[in-house]
């Protein structure tokens, strides 16, 4: 799906890299440490986070992670929409919880990557 | 080519500064983007860690056309237990450090996981050098 798409499956507002719009995502990682995020390693990936500081666009232009949404209503400060715009990363919020924006994304076809976790 | 970069400690928000202009002189380079991600994701660690464990410090990469190798060091409190360090959550990190997302434990071993090479050599109370290498 597109990032257009998933702005309107989650009634989603852009902050940044509205022109980007169009571009695709094949998996998404919703996560609220950075840890965690640096060791998902898929192409396209949306990051979703509940986390708000410029630690989430460093370590996203770190990933090649190219669209961002806050969940939870969380808005970033310009700081944080300025650093985006510098590395064309899309920056998007929604007013949806972690689990709700992930499970809508999920419904509507967009995987996290592994279908089938490993066994523990 | 080589390249210098200090990092400075406590300044949280601006680490991974040096990550990021290495990554970009990487590009201008025409490294392909699997490899400059591996390298940006282990040097990115290793700067955070830096920041957030140490004192900040200093990076020197050298760059041929064999391999990337950065070298990290800082005067911080230094690592009792590389051993430890090393194990797949193991982390010292205060409660603020993970309020900020950091401090699962997961960055030596990340690091270990994307270089080709990784040494990491401390001594307590003198601080801390990483070493890593990506080969291109
Ligand atoms: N430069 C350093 N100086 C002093 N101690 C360090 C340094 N780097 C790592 N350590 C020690 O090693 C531990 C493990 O480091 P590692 O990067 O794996 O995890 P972390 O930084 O605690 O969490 P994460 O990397 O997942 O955010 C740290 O918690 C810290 O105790
Ligand atoms: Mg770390």
């Amino acid at each position: 799906m597109t990032l257009n798409d998933v702005k309107e499956i989650l009634g989603a507002r852009a902050l940044a890299g509205e022109e980007y719009l169009s571009r695709e995502v094949a998996s998404a990682c919703g996560a609220d440490l950075m840890s965690d995020v640096l060791a998902f390693s898929k192409e396209k990936v949306l990051l979703l986070t509940g986390l708000v500081n410029p630690q989430v666009v460093r370590t996203s232009e770190m990933m090649d992670i190219r669209a961002i949404m806050f969940v939870r209503g969380k808005i970033p400060g310009q700081e944080i929409i300025d650093l985006a715009r510098e590395k064309s990363i899309v920056i998007m919020a929604t007013e949806h919880p972690m689990y709700i924006a992930c499970g809508l994304l999920y419904a509507n076809g967009l995987r996290g990557g592994e279908e089938n976790a490993p066994s523990l | 080519m080589r390249l210098h970069y200090d990092v400075s400690g406590g300044e949280f928000l601006r680490a991974g500064e040096a990550s990021s202009s290495l990554k970009k002189v990487l590009k201008q380079l025409g490294v392909s983007s699997d490899v400059i991600r591996k390298i940006a994701i282990a040097m990115y660690e290793a700067e955070i860690n830096m920041v957030i464990h140490a004192n900040g410090g200093v990076v020197d990469v050298d760059i041929d056309s064999e391999a990337v190798r950065i070298k990290l060091e800082d005067t911080g409190p230094g690592i009792p237990d590389i051993a430890l360090a090393m194990t797949e959550g193991y982390s010292t990190a205060s409660d603020e450090v993970r309020d900020l997302g950091f401090g699962a434990g997961m960055g030596l071993p990340n690091m270990k996981k994307n270089a080709d090479f990784l040494n990491v050599m401390s001594e307590v109370g003198k601080g801390t050098t990483v070493e890593i290498k990506v080969n291109l």
